[in-house]
């Protein structure tokens, strides 16, 4: 959740002026070759398919573009698009992560196990059902609504129950949220008739990525990102913990707001790209705090381009695992989630 | 409070047991009847009672016993031991908010089943005898796997769940990999079944389901002196004499078990075994042997119920029941979560 010197800062204990981790060198070099391994694994996802393309066409079909030549136009209008979607998704769900469990200090907080996912799929479902043929700015749209509610839901009964949102809460409110919303999503899917559209996307996957796709999402998960930039000092301070983050006169309230608003652009946009993927925003958050301490300025930046990495490669693996039949990602992530969820659910901290 | 009024209070809250369970029994047998003439084809009350003592046409006799009644039936057996199951967990584990399907057991079950149906049966058919068996592999695998997971020199609650949450993505995880692999025909068999409708109506299951209802539970009743004292806490129960650890395990395999039986025949039903022990609680007491019948009573209730309705609410097409089981329950669960104590 937070790093070991701000652990020491218990009520009894306030004394202790903490102090955020930073370690710059470290995040920097991680960017760098993060950005590196990104654009290599960029490059093998585009020339990886049905069709092997050697890396040398990809090359030429990105920098030197011949409209007549097939394996170029495959380049340009599938494998490309594709790799960009699984790219913005990764950093997206990873960035939303990070600021969710910055300003929940919560370590199971992620969009997925908080049901936000599954808010998002449900109003698509319901998309699929009532308003077939909607265009896919309108569908981001809805999503973030189904993302926001969700997240309302979870959060208030988090507000109401005496001792907050504790990660047990957390736990089985999300999961609780995420069936219910589910169990309405089938229902409609099946007295719909839409159930294979649905169950398509369901099981997560940029496969089917466009151009248009790209550019529809990209701004607002720009402005997701950015905007995740700007806030990460506020939320470090905010992962301090509340009393302190006021005392050291942040107007936390209004923090959380603009975070959460943050996180369903970014958690919204991404579910109406690739489905509900989970796990992303669980590990990759965990792992850069490990990597490069507890100051978000540097969180944010590294979860985002390891969250890219990582998708990426997830969807390489997707289509690697039992060729030719692309194994949805969703079950990637989870392979390598739940034990990650396993090894936090038996850690006993304070507040588990 | 000295010795007269203690007895007094016993006295009054076991009559207030009797008039909850006859209640509770008077609705279910009303439930019965309704749901036994409501459907595509109505049948009134006189033809209903004309059928039951053999007078109906043929195709009264088909619709009432062969369609209705065994699904009615294995609704009522369903819930009484989907609800038992969640109440000995939360005895057990001592937590209120514990739930074999929110844990993932019924989703280990369900993996087991669908992996079975799909290597053997395509789809149903002969070897229906064999899915509790199946079910049960999957559910005591899933309850091992928690409790090995969430063993650290003894299991806590709050582990249990946390691990149990995770067991269940795991299950759910491999249930899409499962599905990608399934021919059409069996992917949509197992999609509407794990969606949980009481899809096998037909006698044979519920001769399949029956003697381990029939076992299963008077065992959890005979155990419930146990579950109030697991209830005092280890060391209290431990002082008086309980073999806490064997306790447990007993228990547990008990809960798997119904969990995993119930599972094979009606889908994977979530909330039953949270919502009825609740409810049983609250009308009778915490004491197990006056809450535990109470509890399948309820259970038994609520699946009629809902069955009900997942078949008439979107007439003519129908609902999984568990659908219409988790639209009644994930709201009440919500509201008992945003009560409960840190």
């Amino acid at each position: 959740m937070v790093g070991n010197q701000s652990a020491s800062v218990t009520h009894n204990q306030r004394v202790v002026t903490p102090k955020i981790a930073s370690r710059p060198v470290a995040a920097t070099l991680i960017i760098a070759a993060g950005l590196l391994a990104l654009f290599f694994s960029l490059g093998i996802s585009i020339s990886l398919g049905a069709a092997d393309i050697k890396l040398g066409t990809v090359w030429e079909a990105v920098f030197a573009f011949q409209p007549e030549l097939t394996q170029h136009q495959i380049i340009q209008e599938l494998r490309i698009p594709r790799a960009l979607v699984g790219a913005m998704v990764g950093a997206s769900m990873a960035v939303a992560g990070s600021i969710m469990q910055g300003m929940t200090r919560n370590p199971l907080a992620e969009p997925g196990i908080m049901g936000i996912n599954a808010g998002a799929a449900f109003v698509l479902a319901l998309v699929f059902a009532f308003f077939p043929g909607l265009s896919y700015h309108m569908v981001i749209l809805y999503s973030f609504a189904g993302a926001a509610l969700a997240t309302m839901i979870v959060y208030g009964i988090g507000s109401l129950a005496p001792g907050g949102l504790t990660p047990l809460r957390l736990a089985l409110a999300g999961t609780v949220v995420a069936t219910l919303l589910q169990a309405l999503s089938s229902g409609i899917a099946i007295s719909f008739k839409v159930g294979q559209e649905i169950s398509f996307w369901y099981a997560g996957g940029v496969a089917g990525s466009k151009w248009s796709q790209v550019a529809i999402l990209a701004p607002w998960i720009a402005i997701g990102l950015i905007g995740a930039f700007i806030m990460a000092r506020s939320i470090s301070i905010l992962s301090l913990g509340e009393e302190l983050a006021t005392g050291l006169g942040q107007k936390t309230g209004r923090v959380k707001l603009i975070g959460s608003v943050i996180v369903l652009l970014l958690a919204g946009a991404s579910v109406s790209a690739a489905g509900p993927v989970g796990f992303i925003g669980l590990i990759i958050p965990h792992l850069t705090r490990f990597l490069v301490g507890t100051d978000y300025r540097w969180i944010i930046p590294s979860s985002a381009v390891l969250g890219a990495l990582f998708l990426v490669l997830a969807d390489i693996g997707a289509r690697m695992v039992n060729p030719p039949v692309e194994t949805p990602i969703g079950v990637i992530t989870a392979v390598i989630g739940v034990p990650f969820f396993l090894y936090l659910a038996r850690r006993d901290r304070r507040g588990l | 409070m000295n010795q007269v009024s203690i007895q007094q209070a016993e006295g009054r809250r076991k009559a207030r047991t009797y008039i909850v369970m006859a209640v509770l029994a008077v609705l279910i047998i009303i439930c019965f009847v309704v749901s036994m003439s409501t459907g595509q084809v109505r049948l009134t009350p006189i033809d209903m009672f004309k059928t039951l003592v053999g007078l109906g046409t043929a195709k009264q006799e088909m619709i009432l016993f062969d369609f209705r009644l065994p699904r009615i039936v294995i609704a009522v057996l369903v819930g009484a031991g989907l609800a038992v199951s969640g109440a000995i967990l939360q005895g057990v584990s001592r937590n209120g908010l514990a739930d074999p399907g929110l844990m993932g057991i019924n989703a280990g079950a369900g993996f087991a089943v669908a992996a079975y149906l799909m290597v053997f049966a395509k789809g149903g058919g002969e070897s229906v005898l064999l899915l509790p068996f199946v079910a049960l592999l999957g559910a005591f695998s899933a309850a091992g796997l928690i409790y090995l997971v969430a063993w650290k020199n003894g299991v806590t609650p709050i582990r249990l769940i946390l691990v149990g949450i995770g067991v269940g993505l795991a299950f759910a995880a491999l249930m899409i990999l499962l599905s990608i692999k399934m021919d059409p025909h069996t992917y949509l068999y197992v999609e509407v079944w794990l969606a949980g409708s009481i899809w096998g109506s037909n006698w044979t299951y519920v001769a399949v389901l029956l003697p381990w209802i029939f076992l299963l539970l008077p065992f959890a009743m005979y155990k419930a002196g146990s579950l109030n004292i697991l209830g005092l806490g280890d060391q209290a129960a431990a002082g008086l004499g309980t073999a806490v650890e064997k306790e447990r395990l007993i228990l547990l395999c008990t809960s798997v078990a119904l969990a995993g039986s119930c599972v094979s025949i009606g889908g994977g039903i979530g909330f039953i075994g949270l919502v009825a022990p609740h409810l049983a609680r609250q009308l009778v007491g915490p004491r197990h042997e006056r809450m535990l019948p109470a509890t399948a009573l309820l259970g038994s209730l609520l699946l009629l119920v809902s069955d009900f309705a997942a078949r008439n609410l979107m007439a003519p097409s129908e609902l999984p029941t568990g659908i219409v089981v988790a639209v009644i329950g994930a709201p009440y669960f919500l509201y008992l979560l945003a009560r409960s104590k840190a």
